[in-house]
């Protein structure tokens, strides 16, 4: 175990374990919201995710842009990721809204098992991704170099970038936005009360359909930021990227506790910088055998995770 | 996350004069009503009701009508059917056969939401409150029922939705002091005493603007001084112009509030009829008190 390069490295570990935990946590909100209020894990998600990060990447190409373009101009840069964030949080989020149409609600109203859901989840999760995989041809497609990773300040060994800002600034104005709008408005208050207790809530005359579309719209919308944050980050994505992203978001939000969203964004911010510290002290290849290790860890401690199961909490 | 100042609404005592921003219905000003002639401004009709679980007669054949502005008893022993009476009237369940009519229309087949947002709201025999909201938010889920504002106004907060928000709240706030709990506004529901839950859920189902409310068992658990209470925001209730359908087994609650009683057993009606002549029947003492064999 390399404990001196853990030591000597920490704080370039920690600012890349950080904007990595952004992204891990925007994703992981929509695992937490969809269980908040269903109990039901959508694991089509990581499909919602998929799609959104290549629908910013076909708008760029509508521009020309592929991965061997050069860095065009800051203003037309500043358009660019407004058109694209905008793309994929469309697409994300017509997604996960088609997904409940399609997988989730027709089982709804002929009250299926549980069962049922998962494997319809699966279902829609590997028809999505395996289409996307046909229509590439299964190649990795490449991003353009939008934004250059440029030293905004140092402190240390600790180059902290331009990138790196923008994707932790963005994750955490997400979720505060979100926050809000759950704690404060007319419609995160329905979301609560049906999450709290479904059958009151259709009783004080709160639309339970519409709650539902909407939770999953949400999460579809956090999706698609995470996703143009993805491709930005690693440069390329490819037909299974949702795959094994989606499996980590999944557990950042089991690990803050599922169906809390501040628990996603300590999850995934928490998981962020667990595996860069694994893979420093245990080798890159272990990176995640070492974090998950951790993570069972830590659930046997806190089994319902950090902060506590549920929406708004606990249902009585 | 709690709500961070409650303000208190200008109009102090128009809440307990008035909560309800609709007119009172015609006829049904304050005080004891007399009950209206038959077939004089029903509300509510339950018509020939059966509902069968399986082999099992949860209701068989039961009929009866509520007026506007009375209240009216429900009552029966346990496993009557009464509970299951209230859930076929509020959508929970639907009827093998048989109508019920609301203001003339059919509500058989609809949906939950849309049964209230029509004018029925209920309460439960065991609290179901929303736990970790406050109890201002428990009220303005049910005050939401009646806002018109899209989710684009409310996702970019347009000012029509600021205006439903603030009327929510202030009209929220005046249910809770109407039931008398206005102080615990800011509370947890579930850090909440029993009898103030109750009550909570009572200003619940108030803020849906209900026409008929319907309370199932709402003393249940309750002392006598609390009974006493109960009663009066029963009948407070109605005098602002709600007609008031009331479930209850405690024959001496029932007699003392009601305007006319239906009594249930095995799920068949067996009485009908004013306080006085329902306890008189024999049937209902029979079903209550149980028939000696030798004089069945």
């Amino acid at each position: 175990m390399n404990f001196s390069g853990l030591i000597q490295d920490f704080g370039p570990l920690t600012i890349t374990g950080l904007a990595q935990g952004a992204i891990i946590a925007l994703f992981a909100l929509g695992y937490t919201l969809v269980y908040g209020v269903l109990r039901l894990i959508n694991f089509a998600h990581s499909e919602v995710f998929l799609l959104g990060s290549y629908a910013c990447l076909i708008v760029w190409g509508f521009f020309g842009l592929d991965q061997n373009s050069a860095t065009p101009s800051t203003l037309s840069v500043i358009g660019l990721l407004l058109l694209g964030l905008v793309a994929a949080i469309v697409i994300s989020g017509i997604t996960a809204l088609g997904v409940e149409l399609v997988a989730y609600r027709p089982l709804r109203k002929r009250n299926a098992p549980p069962l049922a859901f998962l494997i319809t989840a699966i279902g829609a999760s590997l028809f999505i991704s395996e289409t996307v995989g046909v229509m590439t041809q299964r190649n990795i497609k490449g991003v353009p170099p939008l934004i250059q990773p440029r030293d905004v300040f140092v402190i240390g060994n600790m180059h902290v970038t331009n990138l790196q800002i923008l994707i932790i600034v963005l994750a955490l104005m997400s979720m505060f936005l979100l926050d809000r709008f759950i704690n404060r408005s007319r419609l995160g208050r329905g979301i609560r009360a049906v999450a709290q207790n479904p059958d009151s809530a259709a009783l004080m005359g709160v639309n339970k359909g519409r709650v539902i579309s909407l939770v999953f719209l949400l999460g579809g919308l956090m999706a698609g930021i995470a996703a143009v944050m993805y491709d930005l980050k690693i440069g390329v994505t490819r037909f299974d990227a949702g795959f094994l992203l989606g499996i980590e978001a999944f557990t950042a939000a089991v690990l803050g506790g599922i169906g809390n969203l501040r628990g996603a964004l300590l999850g995934g911010l928490l998981l962020g910088l667990l595996q860069n510290y694994a893979a420093s002290l245990f080798g890159t290849e272990w990176l995640h055998a070492a974090s998950f290790v951790l993570l069972v860890l830590i659930l046997l401690v806190r089994p319902t995770g950090l902060l506590g199961e549920s929406l708004g909490r606990a249902r009585a | 996350m709690s709500e961070p100042h409650i303000e208190t609404p200008a109009e102090a005592d128009a809440a307990n004069a008035r909560p309800f921003d609709r007119p009172a219905p015609e006829g049904t000003g304050t005080g004891a009503t007399a009950p209206a002639a038959p077939g004089e401004d029903v509300l509510l009709e339950v018509d020939n009701v059966t509902l069968r679980f399986g082999g099992v007669v949860a209701l068989n054949e039961v009929s009866f009508s509520l007026r506007k502005g009375e209240i009216f008893g429900l009552i029966g022993p346990n496993g009557a059917g009464k509970t299951t009476c209230f859930n076929a009237m509020t959508g929970v369940y639907r009827p093998t056969s048989g109508g019920i009519r609301f203001q003339g229309q059919s509500i058989v087949g609809k949906k939950k939401h849309e049964i209230t947002r029509g004018g029925i709201a209920r309460t439960f025999q065991n609290v179901r409150l929303f736990p970790e909201m406050t109890a201002l938010e428990n009220v303005m889920v049910g005050a939401d029922a009646h806002h018109k504002t899209s989710v684009i106004a409310a996702l970019f907060r347009l000012p029509r939705h600021h205006r439903e928000e603030r009327t929510g709240r202030d009209r929220s706030y005046q249910l809770l002091r109407f039931v008398g709990i206005e102080h615990r506004a800011g509370d947890v529901a579930r850090n909440l005493s029993y009898g103030e839950q109750r009550r909570l859920e009572i200003a619940r189902a108030l803020a849906t603007n209900p026409t008929l409310l319907c309370l199932d068992e709402p003393a249940a658990g309750f002392n006598p001084a609390e009974k006493a209470d109960l009663l009066a925001l029963i009948r407070k209730i109605r005098d602002s112009g709600v007609t008031v359908l009331l479930i209850e087994h405690d024959m001496r609650l029932v007699m003392g509030v009601t305007d006319r009683i239906v009594v249930l057993e095995f799920g068949k009606k067996i009485a009908e009829g004013t306080p006085a002549e329902v306890r008189d029947n024999p049937a209902v003492i029979a079903a209550y008190l149980g028939v000696p064999t030798d004089a069945a």
